[in-house]
């Protein structure tokens, strides 16, 4: 039996998947009988334990007559495939050395699915973190979002599946309601250059699909995780038919049960979760066309740490200043309130057509429902009822046509949506978020082309049309003291007594546009630059947010004064992908005019207390930075791979560091592999996140009892917490139990060194420490 | 040109799918039934006499608007009254008193009176668990003429079995504060 696993291991295909043109496929399918494997974004390939002898190797990608051939394997064999388009009928087999080279000038990092697995028990916030120059904004450990280049939230729009995500992606207490197995691939483009997704990724674009199988083969995945921090696991299965042409389908679901997590000191208390998902689709392929139905659901219930819930200045002081968290209860799996409660349902129809020219047309409808309800800390027979109930339903639908010649690629496309927000008022608390309803509209046009084999240019632009019209009820007394009264009587519709009903109304009309250029130097390297206008409206809790804040302690107020973002970026990447030491270096400027943030402005006494008051302000910005990864092949059994990010992010008009700018952060890891001994890899994760010492100084004075009179105590919000070092161990084994599925185990310790430590873009950090040491133990069976 | 027109014919269902959906979103006026607007502290002399009554209310809850606080009068030298806090909701109509939800709910609330020199605050009522709530309790005025603030805290899911706690010391109560009032006060 090991003579003939060893066997299996010693032998892999590698190569490229390009197209005739010499253009890289990314996401390119290969099988060979049960081992399958999807193209890197350079084209690049890699299947390993085959066994020796013949087989059978198809290579598919959409809009692409398969390659289809029986090759005999063994040892290391390179197969560069070039795939012609589906329109005609030839097909080609280039059995060669040479590498190929990418042509589009848009850079996509992409996740390895190997790192997709690792997080099978995570969220996407964490995976992306991988790449350099993503970081996290949490708010504990289970509400995680991606911060790009120093920007999160509406900045940075996730799409699913060609759908862009709307799931009250504007807080920053919000997670992507998005299950991260039912991921085939994901990747990041920083910036707003990808214009078919939109011209308000000022941030930049998380993109995320599901698994597209193109052989006809049925395979399936089971990942089972077992945690010993939050003492839980998750247990996600999939199964994928794939097909050239006729019936294939997909469906993944993932269940995660987890309860309280553990600092190195303490529990934190209420800080279990529950996720149960779906995901499917069905398609069905003809021969120059397709059509699939999708639906996926993201059920999850997030409990939030018991200590973090204040109800005034007071009680802030008190946190920070006891550095310990003022509940800690014995482990529990119970979650009680502060917690929230979300649903997302998204359906989508896709139809695409290719046509005898070359081009091809997609056709797409989607369906987004979004449920987020909040429970929080309340009062006898409001316990069980949430403080926040928002109903957010999206229609959105888009045609994308593509055309491609020899040195000339065109891309246009149309989209629309409808959106409708409804917040509940049976919680009894007025609502952060009012009731509105949203258009958008949509139309871009991209040219790219090949001027040689080395040098290709892009430029694209679009048009977005945005109007929004909500109704809410404002204080009267609120009303005036934001000034309302002289420049919006116009919104005004009714008069309740102590509020007004009001219906703002605003249109908007953006342009983004995009240029690029990717050019091969002569070295091996390469060379990308871009340069893009992004636009993005304000959003719901921008203009609108009024009222108090339990989880921080603030009044955070809207503004409909505030005006849409402006970015304008400069970027560069600079790419060697060949030989043993591989590099990318991403440099870039970013300039925002209108920058969104929130401020502290004064402080406002009711009768819970003092409150420290946050407006949504604008400013002129200026975001540049440094992101560096590089891998480095030591030799056959060693590898290391270095990241670094640095952002530096300044209030132009002010003249001072902007808020929560991710600190300097370093990771590196060292990676041994035993191909033929299971495909054994070890490896070693030091993680340096090192203190940001830019920052404003929004720290205020209060007025607060002590001792029966009334002092004057500063309150320390804004200095950033001491920085800190990590370190994590990685390990997997994989067994072949039959021809057909293959079993891996997989070992991991996260913080080895049960380090107490407290992120600055971690909401709770004013009142709990960070995560403890955390033993996690997965089987993932290939079938 | 066959692309063109299946590109017109999506734009036009997307502007008929948006241009029929209902105009039904107007905002409904939120009853806040759990805001605590007003808190009145009223000390009544033991053997008689006129209560002295601290109130502080606050008509746009969480709003610009600071609460009003006023004191009906002074404390006397040395003299001891029976003390008594509600707490109202007057956004809703009629007001909602909030006070004897929050007996009934004694364990998990506590009212503290933060002070010093003024005299001595004793809690003259007790929870389920005998724990003190401080809805009802007694305030023996200081020997000597002095001024001061009054802090009067009502603290949600305290813990009540911390040290001092049932004492009245809120330095280990931890909870959320739902209520926190300060009164200037003159005993002469």
């Amino acid at each position: 039996m090991a003579g003939s696993l060893c066997a299996y291991s010693q032998n892999t295909i590698s190569g490229s998947v390009t197209t005739t043109q010499n253009k890289p496929l990314d996401g390119a399918h290969i099988h060979i009988e049960e081992l399958h494997a999807m193209s890197n974004p350079d084209g690049s390939y890699k299947i390993q334990n085959i066994p020796a002898g013949q087989h059978r190797v198809v290579i598919s990608y959409i809009g692409y007559k398969s390659l289809d051939t029986l090759l005999y394997i063994t040892g290391s064999t390179r197969l560069d495939a070039i795939l012609k388009p589906e329109a005609t009928q030839l097909q080609e087999v280039v059995l060669s050395a040479n590498n190929a080279v990418p042509k589009n000038v848009i850079h996509e990092q992409k996740l390895k699915t190997e790192t997709i697995e690792k997080y099978s028990n995570a969220s996407l916030g964490d995976a992306l973190k991988e790449i350099a120059g993503v970081y996290t904004l949490k708010t504990g450990n289970n509400i995680v979002k991606p911060v790009i280049n120093g920007l999160h939230s509406s900045r940075v729009p996730v799409i699913s599946n060609n759908v862009r995500l709307e799931d009250q992606q504007w807080g920053t207490e919000h997670a992507p309601n998005l299950d991260i197995n039912s991921a085939g691939k994901i990747s990041v483009i920083k910036g707003a250059s990808a214009l078919q997704y939109g011209g308000d990724a000022v941030g930049g674009i998380v993109l995320v699909e599901p698994v597209k199988v193109l052989k006809d083969t049925l395979f399936g995945k089971t990942i089972l995780n077992a945690a010993s921090n939050g003492r839980g696991g998750s247990i996600s299965s999939s199964l994928h038919k794939g097909a050239e042409k006729g019936w294939a389908w997909n469906a993944a679901g993932t269940y995660k049960y987890m309860g309280d997590r553990e600092a190195p000191n303490y529990v934190l208390s209420n800080t279990g979760n529950r996720e149960s998902n779906f995901a499917g689709d069905v398609k069905y392929i003809g021969s120059d066309y397709d059509l699939s139905a999708s639906y996926s659901f993201y059920d999850a219930t997030i409990g939030i740490a018991k200590a973090t819930h204040i109800g005034n200045v007071s009680d802030l002081v008190r946190a920070i200043n006891s550095g310990r968290p003022n509940v800690v209860e014995p482990f529990t799996y119970d979650i009680n309130a502060p917690r929230q409660e979300v649903q997302h349902h998204l359906a989508k129809l896709n139809f695409n057509k290719r046509f005898s020219d070359a081009s091809t047309l997609s056709v797409q409808y989607a369906f987004q429902h979004n449920s987020r309800k909040e429970f929080d800390i309340r009062r006898g027979a409001f316990t069980n009822k949430p403080a926040l109930d928002l109903t957010l339903v999206t229609h959105s639908a888009q045609a994308d046509w593509k055309k491609e010649t020899d040195a000339l690629t065109l891309k246009s496309g149309v989209s629309g949506s409808a959106q409708k927000n409804d917040a509940s008022p049976d919680t009894n608390i007025r609502p952060l978020i009012p009731n509105y309803s949203k258009y958008d509209a949509g139309v871009y046009g991209i040219a790219s082309y090949a001027f040689s084999d080395s040098f290709t240019a892009e430029a694209g632009v679009r048009y977005d049309f945005s109007k929004m019209d909500a109704s809410k009820f404002y204080q009267k007394s609120r009303w005036t003291n934001l000034g309302y009264d002289k420049e919006f009587a116009h919104f005004i519709t009714g008069d309740f007594g102590s509020q007004w009903l009001t219906n703002p109304q605003f249109t908007f009309h953006n342009i983004s546009a995009s240029v690029g250029i990717r050019k091969e130097l002569d070295n091996g390297m390469q060379v990308l630059a871009n340069a893009s206008l992004a636009m993005r409206n304000p959003n719901p809790s921008e203009l609108f947010s009024d009222g108090l804040h339990h989880s921080n302690g603030t009044i955070e107020l809207g503004d409909l004064r505030t005006d849409k973002e402006k970015a304008y970026k400069f970027s560069a990447t600079l790419l060697k992908s060949n030989g043993s030491f591989t590099f990318e270096a991403t440099p870039y400027l970013n300039l925002i005019n209108n920058f969104i943030y929130l401020a502290p402005t004064e402080i406002e006494y009711t009768i819970r207390g003092a409150f420290p008051v946050y407006r949504y302000r604008q400013t002129d910005a200026l975001l540049a930075g440094l992101d560096l990864h590089t891998n480095w092949k030591i030799a056959s059994n060693w590898q290391h791979n270095f990241s670094f990010a640095y952002v530096y992010g300044q209030d132009t008009t002010k003249d001072q560091p902007l808020i929560e700018m991710p600190p300097l952060n370093i990771a590196n890891t060292i990676r041994y592999t035993k191909e033929n001994w299971h495909q054994l890899f070890l490896e070693l994760r030091s993680e340096a996140i090192f203190k940001q010492t830019r920052y404003p100084n929004n720290n205020f004075n209060v007025d607060l009892p002590v001792n029966g009179e009334l002092v004057s105590t500063p309150v320390d919000v804004s200095t950033p917490p001491a920085g800190y070092h990590l370190l994590h161990f990685n390990s997997g084994i994989t067994f072949n139990t039959s021809q057909k599925s293959t079993v891996t185990v997989g070992l991991s310790v996260l913080n080895i060194f049960n380090t107490t430590y407290r992120d600055y873009l971690n909401r709770q950090r004013l009142y709990t420490d960070d995560l403890g040491r955390n033993f996690q133990l997965q089987l993932k069976f290939n079938y | 040109m066959k692309n063109l027109r299946i590109l017109a014919l999506a734009l036009v269902s997307i502007t008929t799918f948006s241009s029929c959906s209902s105009d039904d979103d107007k905002a409904t006026l939120v009853n806040e039934e759990e805001v605590i607007t007003t808190i009145n502290a009223t000390l009544t002399p033991q053997g008689g006499g006129t209560p002295v009554v601290l109130l502080s209310r606050d008509l746009d809850g969480d709003g610009p608007n600071a609460p009003i606080v006023t004191a009906s009068g002074n404390f006397t030298v040395g003299a001891i009254y029976n003390g008594t806090v509600t707490f109202l909701n007057e956004l809703t109509n009629p007001a909602e008193d909030i006070t004897a939800e929050i007996k009934e709910e004694g364990d998990e609330h506590q009212i503290f009176f933060q002070q010093t020199g003024l005299g001595t605050f004793a809690y003259n009522d007790k929870d389920v668990n005998n724990r003190p709530i401080g809805l009802n309790f007694v305030y023996t005025a200081a020997a000597t003429p002095a001024t001061g603030t009054l802090n009067i805290v009502l603290i949600h899911e305290p813990n009540k079995a911390g040290e001092g706690v049932s004492q009245g010391i809120i330095t280990n109560a931890a909870g959320a504060t739902d209520a926190q009032v300060t009164f200037n006060v003159t005993v002469q």
